[in-house]
């Protein structure tokens, strides 16, 4: 393949990324601009946002590769990752936005009010956002050595390089823009070559190749070994591994109430839908005009090859052009969502040495470079390491932390911390040493090597259960303001009621000193004044 | 004529706090609600506690609702595949049947979940909250 127009398209995106986010720069002054854009995003960008940062390399090149690789059964991923979201939506999206949290541990500590789940969770957070940048990382390194044989560090470096540039000056709010931008150029660069790859492969009647499509394991659901097992695994993983995810939770706290965030959900359902048929086109022509790329261990790469196995000179040179573009935004986007997140619970949790505004601005930027050189340095050291697997068990340990903390402290009153801490360890330990073992190539044999490729169907109801008997068992202590707590979360905001007065802005500036109240008995977070204060419109009314 | 003295307080001043019934002891009369459901909510009564309660139960039938829903279609279909072999002979609009079934088929059954939910669960707040602005 020649690439120079590769390379320019790459180039260019990059570019256009850096103008879109300078264009967002214009208002983000305070610190929840650079944490959640002031939530002032209208549905359709934010909902466009939402699915331009969720769409990963793994969505834009990786279904394609699975399906040509494995066929009919992975079909089940675009639709977890799709109806992950319809969870989210139902159980999750409005109590959530009405929580008012920043982040999931400020969701943590306002539900259980501990500041030790706090902790839990940031931590968790670190681990899963790390766990979902190497496999970016690693795949924009691997995409640009394929077009431009160009080694590996170059393309890592690259998307590092314009990760920062973006999130530095602006943080949230000029990241929404670029992310909302990023959907529609990757839907339009999946979209446009498609039609003229139909074309061709129609006009390829009596097609030699035809005999690799109708195999009986590619076309035919459940063939291999264990196959109902791993996919009722991967269908609960990816199905309740979406809501955990702290990059995709931060993005509802932009929405402007409760029901503005379900009616953006809603919208991210039909974005994603459209999105995700076209990788499986690709995957099935993949099959007719290049089914060779999977013994020679190369389906990821079915997308960008494409062209050059249709077409011949500038036309198949624009059109892999076009799919680079779009795969170097989904690098992009996520990229820089991941790093967002993670940064601001790391600025926010784990190192404090800035309080106020601008001392807060800056620890967020230090935290970003930090970040991402953490992650690039990671991505060197697990160079060689199977991490597109990866991917699929960052959604187990999702779904085996954060979602039971989620669904029980919605719905569950009972929930304390004690019960959510131990959940979160006991699902969070077993999906992370499932992790480690599959990473690191420790091969077991039999069910429990199985179990360990997909460890969601067992850990996620070890998690739950463990929440919920620890929860029972320690009842007396349960939160002081849980009461509060609900009518917070489930309340519309245009009832006046009394919520509590949880900022998620405050806690952080508070004195170390307060956390020795870590056990439940005053938050540190509460403004006591503030707790038994009411608003005028709440006396007014009672008169 | 010299106006009516005022009723004197009783002796002790503890119990003068206290308050006194000045209308005729009528207990059969309906008691009048001088406070409403949201301060009831607001002072975390047992009855503000019911309203919060209902209102959670209701959003939380309805998305058990979409789950089951969405667990008896999408989730049984791996069991149907296994159950019927020979259902990838079928074909659809030209594609074998499961490979319908899991692109076109799951993506509308989702936006319309997802649809039918938004409705319903706003309904759901409106009703709430006509409750409390009804009083």
């Amino acid at each position: 393949m020649n690439n120079s127009a590769s390379i320019v398209a790459v180039i260019l995106v990059s570019i256009a990324s850096l103008v879109v986010g300078a264009f967002g720069l214009r208002l983000s002054r305070t610190m929840s601009d650079f944490y959640v854009a002031s939530r002032g995003v209208s549905p359709v960008l934010n909902a466009s946002a939402i699915s331009g940062e969720y769409l990963s390399a793994a969505s834009f090149l990786g279904v394609a590769g699975l399906i040509l690789a494995r066929g009919v059964d992975m079909l089940w991923l675009p639709i977890g990752w799709t109806a992950g979201y319809l969870l989210l939506l139902v159980f999750v999206a409005a109590p959530l936005r009405r929580s008012g949290a920043y982040t999931l541990p400020d969701f943590a500590q306002l539900r259980l009010e501990s500041v030790v789940a706090r902790r839990v969770s940031s931590l968790l957070v670190v681990a899963i956002g790390l766990l979902y940048l190497i496999p970016q990382f690693q795949g924009a390194g691997l995409t640009l050595r394929t077009l431009t044989g160009a080694p590996s560090w170059v393309g890592q470096l690259a998307v590092a390089v314009v990760v920062c540039l973006n999130v530095l000056p602006g943080g949230m709010r000029s990241v929404t823009l670029v992310q909302a931008f990023h959907y529609w150029l990757k839907l339009l660069a999946l979209l446009t070559p498609l039609f003229l790859l139909l074309g061709a492969v129609g006009d390829r009647t009596g097609d030699p190749d035809v005999g690799a499509v109708f195999v009986r394991d590619w076309v035919e659901p459940l063939q291999g070994d264990h196959a109902l097992y791993l996919t009722y695994s991967l269908v609960l993983a990816t199905f309740f591994g979406t809501m955990g995810l702290p990059h995709v939770v931060v993005r509802f706290y932009t929405n402007p109430d409760g029901r503005a965030a379900r009616r953006t959900t809603l919208s991210v359902l039909v974005l994603l839908s459209a999105f995700y048929l076209l990788p499986v086109v690709y995957g099935v022509i993949g099959r007719y005009v290049a089914s060779d790329l999977v013994a020679a261990g190369r389906a990821d790469s079915v997308v960008l090859e494409l062209p050059s196995r249709l077409f011949d000179g500038p036309v198949a040179e624009g059109l892999t052009a076009v799919l680079a573009a779009g795969a170097f935004a989904a690098f992009l986007s996520t990229s820089t969502g991941l790093v967002v997140s993670v940064a601001g619970v790391v600025s926010q949790d784990l190192v404090r040495w800035g309080a106020g505004h601008r001392q807060g601005i800056r620890t967020f930027r230090l935290t970003t470079v930090a970040v991402v050189a953490g992650a690039l340095l990671l991505t060197v050291v697990s160079a060689g390491v199977p991490v597109a697997h990866a991917v699929e068990l960052t959604f187990a340990v999702a779904a085996s932390t954060f979602c039971p903390m989620l669904l029980l402290g919605i719905w569950w009153r009972g929930l304390t911390s004690r019960g959510a801490i131990a959940g979160m360890v006991v699902g969070g330990g077993l999906s992370m040493g499932a992790v480690v073992t599959t990473i690191f190539g420790i091969a077991a044999g039999g069910w429990f090597g199985v179990v360990l490729t997909q460890p969601a169907a067992v850990s996620v109801p070890l998690a739950f259960a463990t929440m919920v008997l620890v929860s029972l068992a320690t009842r007396s202590r349960a939160p002081e303001h849980v009461a509060q707590t609900m009518v917070r979360l489930h309340a519309p905001e245009h009832i006046d009621l009394n919520r509590g007065s949880f900022h998620p802005e405050r806690w952080y500036r508070r004195p170390p000193s307060a956390e020795v109240t870590a056990d439940g008995t005053q938050h540190p977070a509460y403004d006591r004044a503030g707790e038994t204060a009411r608003r005028p419109g709440t006396t007014a009314r009672r008169g | 004529m010299t106006p009516p003295t005022p009723p004197t307080p009783p002796a002790s001043p503890e119990p003068a706090r206290s308050r006194v019934r000045v209308t005729s002891p009528r207990t059969s009369a309906a008691r009048t609600r001088n406070v409403s459901i949201a301060s009831e909510i607001d002072e975390q009564t047992r009855l503000g506690e019911v309203y919060i309660t209902s209102l959670m139960r209701s959003q939380l039938r309805l998305a058990l609702g979409v789950l089951l829903v969405l667990a008896s279609t999408l989730g049984l279909l791996p069991l149907l595949f296994t159950a019927v072999p020979g259902i990838s002979d079928v074909h659809v609009l030209g594609a074998p049947l499961p490979w319908m079934l899991l692109t076109v088929v799951a993506f509308a059954e989702i936006i319309g979940l997802g649809w039918f939910y938004v409705r319903r669960s706003e309904r759901n707040e409106d009703t709430f909250s006509d409750l409390l602005d009804g009083r």
